[in-house]
Order: C-alpha cells, then structure tokens, then sequence
C-alpha cells in the first residue's frame, strides 16, 4: 500500500488528506477541503468528497479521480490504493440509552455509545427521578438515531429492563432519518429477559439483541454493544444520509463516526507507547475529550461545549465570572455578554484584534475545562472490557465515584480544535491547555497540526503501520513538557516554591529555582530530551511528595520546557486589577502575545 | 477551489416565496391545490397520541405481576374516566377490599404480567398547521401537508425569538439608528408588528406586550436583556419555540447597532401591509435565519424575482458589511482582494480584503467578517 486518500466528512467541511509512502516511510503530503454537501441544495455527501478530492489532485498533482470514479491501484503519479473515510455530517450518531440503575448499568450505557462515536441525547433509568409518563414523553420527543436498552446482569432482575421496554414501546419513538423506518433498537442487557424484550418490542421497531453490557455486576463487557452501534450506525443511519450509500461503496473499510475514529488513533498510540493520554478535540459546536489509562479507555461528548456554534452555552455552564477570570483586561460585563452572542450568530467570523483573541481564549479555557469536568465525572467506576475486580471493590468504587483520570500518572496531553491548533502562537495553545487542565508533575503536551486524528484512526484498522508513522511524523506538534505543582500545592505569592537542575542534551547544566505563583519557559528543542531534577521546597510537593525531589526525562517542543509554580488549582488574585496583572505576566513569561499598543 | 466568503442574509424587495406547512405526524390535509388562503387559515390536522400513563397496580392491590389481569376490570384497548375503578380485589371480608382507580380519562394501553405496570393513555391532542403566509396553495403533500407560495418582500434578520405570527407592519421611529423607546409605543400598535431602529430594552418589550403588539423588528438588543426576556440565559442557538407573547427579530446583532439603511428603508416601503414573521433561529449545520415575509396583495402579480441570493464569490467593487469588531456594523465597497494571506492584528496569517468606507477610509478586514450584500 503505498498511496492512501482519507476524508472526514464533518457537518460543515469535508477535509481530505493524502498520505504517500516516501523513502520507506508513510508522510501526510496534501490535503484538500471542500464544504460538506449533504444538505439542501446537493443533497449528496459524494459532491463534497469529490470537491476534496479534486482540491488535492490540483496540489499534488496526482491524478485520483477518473470522471467521479477513484482511480485504485497507484501507478506512479495517478490512483490510489486504499480510500477510507469518518462521517460527523448531519450531527454525528444520536442516540438514547437506558438501564435499569442509573449509577450501574445506565451508566456503562452510556460510556458504550460514548466510545462506539455517539452523542448520547438522554439516559433514561428505572430510578432517575423522572415520573413514567415523562420518561415516555421524552422517549417520543427526542428521535434519536438509535437507542441502546441495557439492564439486569445475567439471571439478574427481569422486571426493571421490561419495564424500560415497555416505556419505549409505550413511546413508539420514530428515528430522526427516514420518517418511515423502524428505530433501531440494540438490546444488551439481562440475557433471561431477551424474549420478553423481543415480545414487546420485535414488532414496533427494528431490535437487535447483543452480548450483555454488564454481564455480571462487577464485569463490563462493552465491546460487543459498541461494534453492533458501528454495525447499525452504517446500515441505518448512514444508510439513510444522503449520498452515503455511493459513499460506502467507494471505501476500502466501514466509515467510522469521527469520534469513534480519534478514539482508535488514541488507543493504538498509548498502546504502542506504553503512555496514559487525555486528549480532547474542541469543535464549534461540540468537544470531546478522550483518555487512556492503561488498557482502559473513555470518551465523552459535551455536545454543547464549543468555540462557535455553542460559545453562549460555554457562557450559560461555565458562568461570566469564570470567563472574565482568564481576561487578562478590564472588559465591560454587557459588552463581553453581546460580544459571545454576536460570535455565536455569525460563528465563522474569527478574532480581528489582539483583544478579541485573548477573550476567545478565555472562553476555550472554560469550555475546555467544563467539558474535562465532565469526562472525569463519567470515567468512574467499572471500565473498560473484560475487567476483573472483587465485588467489595466494586461497590467502594461506586460510591467513592472516583475518576481513573489521575493527572499525575499524565503522560501526554494533546488538543485539537481550530482554536487550539490554529492559535497564531503555540505557546497561546501551551498556555490554554495548562489553565483549563491544570496537569501535575511532570506532563507533555502537544496540538493535532491539522486535525487528521480521526483519518488516521479509520485508516488504523486497515493499515496501522501507516497510521502511527504519520501520527508522530506529522500529525502531532510537540508543544514541549510542563513541570507542576500537585494539586493541594497552595502558596503566597514570592514564596520559595521549586529549585531544579537540568541537564540540557549537549551536557550543559543550569541550576535555578523559581518561587510560587510564575511562569518560567526553558528553551528545549523539538527532538531534544534533557534531564531534570525537581527539588520543591517542604510545603509543595512536584508527584513525589511534600519536599520530595524527583528526576525525570523531559521532552522539548516548539515552546519548550515550561516550569509552573502557579498552584493547583492555579492561584488567581480575587482583586480585578492584581489579577490581570497576574494574567499578563504569565503571557510575557510563555510570550504568549505581541505588546500591543492596545492594551 | 472554494469560495471564502460569507453570503449575507437575504433581503429581496420582490421575490417568489415558496413556504412548506407540514405536520409533526400524518394528519389530513384540508385544502386543496389552487385554493387562495389568508395566513390565519388552517391547512392540516392532526392527532397526537395522548400522553402515557403508568401505574404500579401490583403494589397498590398487594399482588403478583403474573395473576394481574385476574383482577382487572378493564382489558387493553378499552376506554375508561377517571376515577372509574378499572381493577379490584375480592377478598372474603369486603373492608379488606382494595381498588385500582383510572388516574385520567382515556385508554387502557397494555396490562403487563412481567412487570404489574398498567398503562393508560390519554385522548389524542388535535393539532393543526395554519397557512402562516397570504398566499396561494401550490402543492399537496397527502397526509403531510402543503407548499404555500406567495410574491412578497422578504428580509432575513440575523437572530431571533418566539414564533410564528401575522399583522400589519408599522414603522415606529424615523431613522435607523434611533433607539426605540418607551415613548414610541401607542396603543395604536395593538396586533401589529412594529419597526424600531439601533435598539430595544427589556422594559419597552414589555411596554409593547401589554399594549398587544405582536412582534418587533430591531437592529440590536442586548444579551442581559435577553436573559430577562427568555427567563434563561441562553445556551444554544435553536429558537422559535418559546411562549414569551412576542416575536422578536434582530436585523444586526447584540448591542446598540443601526438597521441596515436598505432593510430599514425597505420596511418603511411596506408600512401597512400585512407581514408574517417567525423569529426560529438554528445556528447550526442547515442553519435557520428569523425571517419577516411580507406578500403583494395581488398573487396576478408575476412571480418573477426580482432579488437573488448572491451564489458567486466576491468580487472589487462589491458591498459588504463587515459583522465583526473592530468595525462591525460598517458597509463599504471592495477595494482589494489579495490573494495571499496576511497577517492580522492577532499574527494570525487570513485571507483578507481592503474595505473602502464611503467617507473615502479604508480597513483592512478578514474576509470570514464580511457578509455580502447588495448596493
């Protein structure tokens, strides 16, 4: 396989990538991109690819494209030998899900659909306050694409999940594409309950009955719901798209949900690395955050946390007084009010002025940390596949909720997203992950350059060699490696924080300290790794305990090596004007903005 | 290659407008093709199943799931009231007795023996779809609904709230840029939609509520003002929707900002004529843009039109406005269009336009902040 074309069809663009086989190794030469054409007047998602297509033909020079047919094999300049492709068009996949208890098995519900790609709409259970009727009425409301029913464990309760069945069916709700298709309904619960379930709802819509999402109360078993949600989302819900059909008969693998794809890429690459890695991906309209810890992998969709389409949302969670804590000027209340609003009417205008920049960057501090708040919330308790543990500890997990994302065992953070990749600094987007993750010890952080992530995850399932070579040669911009306090690490402002030594690839030593609540940049080049030795003073502690030093190797980046005594959570003044002080010399320190004469 | 430009928002003095009035589920249609209809007519009726209910009847009679219909009085499929007794006990001693009574009046949906739930369902919700434009049946979708159509003047404002109303248009203050105040809401307004300028507060909404308006054309309005108006800070984007007893359409954006002079002017053309509004907005992929239609009397009129969508990519000498600080609001003509990108205040490199302002100033501007519009 020496040429691979991708695409993403996403709700407004279509982006196509090439990728080349050269000098032995896979490199992301061209890329192509076109608005996507599934809606009204084209009404064929087919038209956009092709525009795509024809964007690249015209930059590389290579011909791809035989009148509207995808010239394979590769001959020299002409063809290519596999095209593969992700969909977000049209919303992404919808879906409900239902359990019986809505702490246990509507909550790995929802961590299933979440990780097959799906925005979940609503997660309906037995016992989550709502009265039946309108557990009914939002059923029929909301016309999901699909919805995923789970509940009981094998030879568990029968009563709970037919009584879901029985809402539904109560509800007759109709699929959101295709006024006269039966919804699909994937049934992955209490296995005894099948034939009821099958009674009920067999005639009234389109079910299918997988392996059971929690077999027993202390094992998940997700895997076999998550493929049969792919499976469906390709035969009814793409299929019902638009174009979609042409579409699938030109890929060489199923087309992925977008999301579903960037978590793939994700796991292969903490998988061939031996790393744990959060990344997220903030949008216009939505932001995803993805972690792997281990073997054990989370997704979750804040379907209305975004920089564009759902800024004012970002506004309504986050609050104003949390947006106006990352504004490193004084800006009227109502002004910053209508200034939100205005983006959120005409979302494709961009920042004119320095000052209007530096408020979409506190804006995407907050969505960003709404949206990490939330994916911690969820990737709690029971994980992952096939995961073994005693039932003693299942239930101290449940009631302790606590998250598996432990941002001390953080190797690499990456963001994606045009106000991440596209940040006119790097450091801007160094600076924003930091504030919005606040990561501790020792962390690298990096952006996505163009947002291939979710090509690359559908091309990893036919050809994962390419895939991880154009992953690290091209896909990531290593941002550099942040050193910080952990979390509980409060001091005052000047006070003896961290001393360090580092050890700087030539051999060349440097030894400095650095007091609380700064920002310090180091020079360390993108391939260069130095050595570092973190000595915090008795009160902070850097991953290794109050007073605690430790040494570790430490990553480069277009930024560089970036030492933070900030605090955890960071330290902001509460006066106004020491806290824009306090902003503006953390941008110096990272240079994070030109001196402009407007502020 | 693809055309970086933003097309504005349409504002045709004279344009065929084709309206499609379907229903949430099929339902009869009862005009027919030809047929001349006033906004307020009824087009489609429909039923919407009734609301469900669910009682726990195992619990409250002290029985098995499975011995359930032993007790019923009732079967699926049957009606019953509220209150009537639809399934009882029949112990020895009759003190001992326990009932099941209807909770509302409708339907006897299913009685299951797996889980002793009993589901009613209430009578079916008429519902129906009015014309909502002056105009003229043109197609019949059978069991679904129609097409309207009509040669009206048609503006699309840039954001709005409340949903679907008609009647007659009055201009309310002088200029464009006059703030509508208090002052200028007379009863006389009473069932009409009436036109400010730059500006509306919370306080005149509310004026113009209890004197019965129906719905407001303005340039700006503010996002705190907003919140108080919806009851709710607003999050995303879909509107149209809300029960807040006016339509409200904004031609700018948030803020104090001038009606365009065309739209403004435009209205002020149509004073008196009967207009249709609908302030649904969905900012999202197949976006929705509030829109005020206001139909010729006359549908003998050709329906030829007049004003087309701008569907090509800019050009020198165009007019554009520019939707984005530091010069939102502006309108100018293009003066140079570069192709490379530049680098902006922000160092981010943008394809970008010079703008010459009719007082002979010039901007530089990124082209994502320009909308294109007509002389």
């Amino acid at each position: 396989m020496e040429v691979i074309i991708a695409t993403d069809c996403g709700s407004t663009t279509t982006k196509a990538i090439l990728i080349e086989k050269k000098g032995g190794e896979y490199r992301q030469t061209f890329r192509g991109e076109s608005p996507t054409t599934v809606e009204a007047p084209f009404e064929d998602v087919t038209r956009g690819v092709l525009n795509a297509f024809a964007e690249v033909e015209e930059l590389s020079g290579r011909k791809i494209l035989d009148g509207e047919k995808i010239i394979t094999p590769s001959r020299g300049n002409t063809g290519v030998d596999v095209y593969v492709s992700t969909s977000s068009a049209g919303g992404g996949l919808q879906m409900m899900v239902a359990g019986a208890v809505k702490t246990m098995t509507a909550e790995s519900a929802q961590r299933t659909a979440l990780g097959a790609g799906a925005i979940v709409m609503d997660v309906i259970a037995s016992n989550d306050q709502r009265l039946p009727h309108e557990k009914i009425d939002r059923i029929r409301h909301l016309r999901p694409d699909m919805i995923l029913l789970s509940g009981g464990t094998d030879g568990g309760t029968v009563t709970h999940v037919v009584e879901l069945a029985e809402y539904i069916a109560a509800a007759n709700p109709k699929p959101r594409l295709g006024m006269t298709f039966q919804l699909p309904i994937i049934y992955a619960g209490n296995k005894e309950a099948r034939g009821k379930i099958k009674e009920i709802l067999s005639q009234k819509t389109a079910l299918d009955i997988t392996d059971n999402i929690r077999p027993t109360l202390e094992r998940e078993n997700l895997f076999p719901a998550r493929q049969e949600i792919q499976k469906l989302f390709l035969e009814h819900v793409m299929a019902q798209a638009p174009g979609y059909k042409k579409l699938m008969s030109w890929t060489g693998a199923p087309i992925m949900p977008t999301p579903g794809a960037v978590g793939l890429i994700m796991q292969t690459i903490a998988k061939k690395n031996n790393i744990n890695v959060v990344g997220v991906d903030i949008g216009g309209a939505t932001t995803d955050v993805f972690s792997v810890y281990g073997e054990i992998f989370n997704r979750t969709v804040s379907a209305n946390l975004g920089m564009s389409y759902s800024i004012s949302n970002v506004l309504a969670e986050a609050g104003l007084e949390n947006i106006l804590r990352w504004v490193p000027f004084d800006i009227d209340e109502s002004d910053l009010r209508n200034r939100i609003k205005n983006k959120m009417i005409r979302p494709t205008t961009i920042p004119q002025t320095l000052k209007e920049l530096k408020i979409e960057q506190a804006i995407s501090r907050e969505a960003l940390r709404v949206s990490f708040e939330q994916h911690k919330s969820l990737a709690v308790g029971l994980k992952g596949v096939q995961r073994e543990r005693d039932i003693s500890e299942a239930f101290k997990q449940e009631i302790e909720g606590e998250t598996l994302v432990d941002m001390l065992k953080l190797d690499l953070l990456v963001g994606s997203g045009g106000v991440l990749s596209h940040a006119p600094r790097r450091s801007q987007a160094m600076l924003m992950m930091m504030d919005a993750f606040q990561p501790e010890g020792i962390t690298r952080i990096a952006v996505d350059s163009i947002f291939m992530m979710p090509h690359l995850g559908v091309l990893s399932t036919v050809n994962e060699q390419a895939a991880t070579e154009v992953f690290e040669k091209d896909c990531l911009i290593h941002l550099g490696t942040c050193v910080s306090l952990v979390k509980g690490s409060i001091g005052k402002p000047k006070e003896k924080c961290i001393s360090y030594k580092i050890t700087m690839p030539d051999g060349k030593k440097t030894e400095e300290s650095l007091p609380f609540g700064e920002l310090r940049v180091l020079p360390l080049g993108i391939d260069q790794v130095a050595e570092i030795e973190v000595l915090p003073a008795k009160n902070f502690d850097t991953g290794a305990g109050r007073g605690k030093p430790i040494t570790k190797k430490v990553f480069g980046g277009v930024v560089g090596l970036v030492i933070d005594t900030r605090g955890k959570p960071i330290a902001l003044a509460k006066d106004k004007a020491m806290r824009v002080e306090q902003l503006q010399q953390w941008a110096k320190a990272v240079d994070a903005y030109p001196v402009s004469v407007h502020l | 290659m693809t055309h970086a430009y933003t097309p504005g928002l349409r504002i045709a003095e004279r344009t065929k407008l084709t309206s499609q009035r379907i229903l949430p589920l099929l339902g009869d249609v009862i005009v027919k093709k030809g047929d001349v209809l006033k906004a307020e007519d009824v087009v489609a009726r429909a039923h919407l199943p009734g609301k469900v209910h669910a009682i726990n009847a195992v619990n409250r009679l002290g029985i098995q799931p499975k011995e359930i219909r032993e007790y019923m009085l009732k079967k699926e499929g049957e009606p019953v009231r509220k209150d009537e007794i639809i399934a009882e006990t029949k112990p020895w001693i009759k003190m001992l007795k326990s009932v099941l009574l209807a909770p509302i009046t409708g339907t006897i949906e299913t009685i299951s023996t797996v889980t002793g739930q009993v589901l009613l369902r209430e009578p079916p919700k008429p519902i129906q779809v009015l014309a909502y434009i002056d105009g003229t049946v043109t197609e019949v979708m059978e069991k679904e609904g129609v097409v309207m159509e009509t040669t009206a003047t048609f503006i699309q404002g840039i954001f709005g709230v409340g949903g679907e109303i008609a009647g007659e248009l009055a201009i309310a203050v002088d200029k464009p840029d006059d703030v509508l105040t208090d002052d200028h809401i007379k009863p006389a307004y009473k069932d009409k939609i009436i036109v400010g300028g730059a500006f509306i507060q919370h306080n005149v909404i509310d004026k113009a509520k209890k004197v019965g308006v129906k719905g407001i054309i303005v340039g700006g309005f503010d996002d705190e003002d907003l919140k108080k108006l919806l009851g709710y800070d607003l999050g995303v984007a879909i509107t149209g929707s809300e029960e807040i007893g006016i339509t409200l359409i904004l031609t700018e954006g948030f803020g104090q900002i001038p009606m365009a002079y065309k739209t403004f002017e435009l209205l002020k053309s149509r004073a008196g004529a009967k207009a249709s509004m609908n302030g649904a907005t969905q900012i999202r992929a197949g976006v929705v843009r509030p829109e005020i239609v206001i139909p010729y009397e006359t549908n003998k009129l050709s329906g030829k039109e007049t004003d087309k969508p701008v569907d090509r990519g800019m050009e020198i000498g165009d007019f554009v406005r520019i939707i984005r600080v530091p010069y939102f609001g502006k309108i100018g003509k293009i003066k140079e269009l570069p192709f490379p990108p530049q680098k902006i205040e922000t160092e981010a490199m943008v394809r970008i336009l010079e703008v010459e302002f009719p007082d002979g100033s010039t901007a530089i501007v990124p082209r994502a902040n320009v909308e294109m519009i007509k002389a």
